[in-house]
């Protein structure tokens, strides 16, 4: 149900990186403190804007990881190689720094614990940022309600979080698979190739237990993810999509 | 005072190229892929262009008649209004004068029409006088559908969304008719070296 | 891959925010074109800034357009026929 609610009018705030985190060699989360801040929901954005001594300005999206319950501000960024913020932020940005932004941003790919499962988290590659953050929030808030998150990467090297991801499939109620689509590692445990309805109708809930599907990454991924769900009789009400375009954000 | 971020720069164009980037530009070496929406796939048989409005007799073309008429190489400067300017770019096509060679018409104006919808309105005269090209080849090899292939309209002093990809036509007209940007907010002319990106610019 | 350049309106979040009291993205609107009803984060966004173009996930029609510049904005609308938006008591 869509939590109705006048927005405040969001103004751009300096926050201050408090520890960056290498999550992968293309990948870094970035710890926040920002004085400002009114919380979150679960699956929300910020966005950041950079300006140069000249006066010009950049501004980009970025998936806030962090649970609203962790009581901090933690954005995961991939560097794209022909990015203009992404490589700032991955690179160049440090302890000390302030870093202008302005959230939370989005009423739509949102969860909040009161609302229940069971979930379907499917995400690829940084995807998977706005869908660990509801994970998070699910652990986190004590919720009962039963999750599986199934996240495309291309190799085992690229898995965002994966120590921390090893941890919650410990948790009781919570399954993660993840596929590798360009590797096939000797002793790969997880599944082999892309996301296709076959994989789908093997993780996730069947669709008469009527539960909540969350799909984040490149277009194509989740058009793919978004019909095969449908293809398996899923209400289309009942899939919240999140594209993040060709570089998957 | 606003906030500066410690480190950041603009992307800045090469030294040697003052006056060739207009103001507001920065110089890509890519060609970004920018869409009003999807891809149109227009099969050759099922393609024409089309001559229409202040003339007497309509032309047409069919993909063969069009490529038999005279083409032109030509190198150019492109500026898009998202900022990225790209320098000696290789199209090859067929100029609009050859086109219009012989056409009477009272008509000042021009819109071009395409594949998907989309409009453009320009200057008869900003089209004409070696200003402007169907074109269908770039850097060697036939246009690509995502830059606009089979054949785009090019017309490189203005910004390039008055280069309207997948065209299919030219309404000439008496009066100016806005195209899609120019009546969503973009200038209705787009001169780059007086950076007229917006409405009232 | 051409899906690839199209992302949806969840992208236009921030900027609906600068103009609108209430969160837009879950508001739903009626398409003019085919009928389709949705939230208009589903709405497919081809962002081309400064300008933005919302089309139907349907029928693919423009359902509105956002362009950003010169200190002003523009909203175009086209077949976005009607927007439903829940009320706050």
């Amino acid at each position: 149900m869509a939590r109705a609610a006048l927005q405040r009018r969001l103004s751009w705030q300096l926050a201050e990186v408090v520890e960056s985190i290498d999550e992968t060699p293309r990948v870094r989360s970035i710890v926040l403190s920002a004085p400002d801040w009114q919380g979150h929901r679960a699956g929300q954005h910020v966005d950041v804007r950079l300006t140069a001594e000249d006066g010009y300005q950049a501004q980009r999206s970025y998936s806030i990881a962090s649970a609203p319950d962790d009581h901090k501000l933690v954005l995961t960024v991939e560097r794209l190689d022909d990015g203009e913020v992404s490589p700032y932020l991955v690179d160049e940005l440090r302890p000390g720094d302030k870093l202008e932004l302005r959230g939370p941003i989005g009423g739509y790919f949102a969860w909040d614990a009161d609302t229940g499962g069971p979930l379907l988290l499917v995400g690829g590659g940084s995807g998977i940022v706005p869908l660990m953050s509801i994970l998070r929030q699910r652990i986190a808030s004590g919720s009962a309600a039963a999750v599986r998150l199934l996240a495309s990467w291309r190799t085992s090297g690229d898995i965002i979080y994966a120590t921390e991801l090893e941890r919650c499939a410990a948790v009781d109620g919570v399954e993660i698979v993840h596929t590798l689509t360009r590797e096939s590692p000797a002793g790969w445990g997880g599944r082999i190739g892309r996301i296709d309805q076959a994989m789908l109708a093997d993780v996730a809930w069947p669709a008469q237990t009527r539960g909540l599907s969350f799909v984040c990454g490149p277009t194509g991924l989740v058009e793919a993810v978004a019909a095969g769900l449908v293809g398996l009789g899923h209400e289309p009400g009942q899939i919240k999509t999140e594209r993040f375009g060709p570089t998957g954000g | 005072m606003a906030f500066i971020s410690r480190g950041f720069k603009r992307r800045t164009s090469e030294p040697g190229q003052e006056g060739r980037v207009p103001p507001g530009q920065h110089l890509t070496a890519d060609f970004p892929v920018l869409s009003a929406g999807p891809t149109p796939h227009r099969q050759l048989a099922d393609w024409s262009l089309s001559i229409r409005g202040e003339i007497d007799d309509p032309l047409d073309w069919t993909w063969d008649e069009f490529q038999a008429l005279p083409r032109e190489r030509i190198t150019k400067d492109i500026h898009c209004v998202t900022t990225w300017s790209k320098l000696d770019t290789e199209w090859e096509g067929v100029s609009v004068d050859t086109l219009l060679d012989g056409v009477e018409t009272t008509a000042e104006f021009v819109v071009a029409y395409c594949d998907g919808g989309y409009t453009t309105n320009l200057p008869l005269a900003d089209v004409t006088g070696g200003k402007a090209w169907i074109a269908f080849g770039y850097g060697g090899e036939p246009l690509a559908p995502e830059h606009g292939g089979p054949a785009r309209l090019l017309v490189p002093h203005l910004y390039f969304w008055k280069s309207a990809k997948w065209v299919r036509g030219l309404r000439l007209l008496q009066e100016d008719e806005p195209g899609f940007w120019e009546g969503y907010g973009y200038h209705n002319y787009g001169d780059p070296w007086l950076e007229q990106r917006y409405s009232g610019d | 891959m051409d899906a690839e350049l199209v992302v949806d309106g969840n992208a236009l979040a921030g900027v609906f925010g600068e103009l609108f009291q209430h969160e837009m993205t879950i508001a739903r609107g009626t398409c003019g074109g085919c009928g389709l009803v949705g939230p208009l984060a589903e709405a497919r966004v081809y962002a081309e800034a400064p300008g933005a173009v919302a089309r139907c996930p349907g029928c693919s029609s423009v359902l509105f357009t956002i362009v950003k510049g010169g200190g002003r904005y523009w909203l175009g609308f086209d077949q976005l026929r009607c927007l439903e938006i829940q009320a706050v008591d």
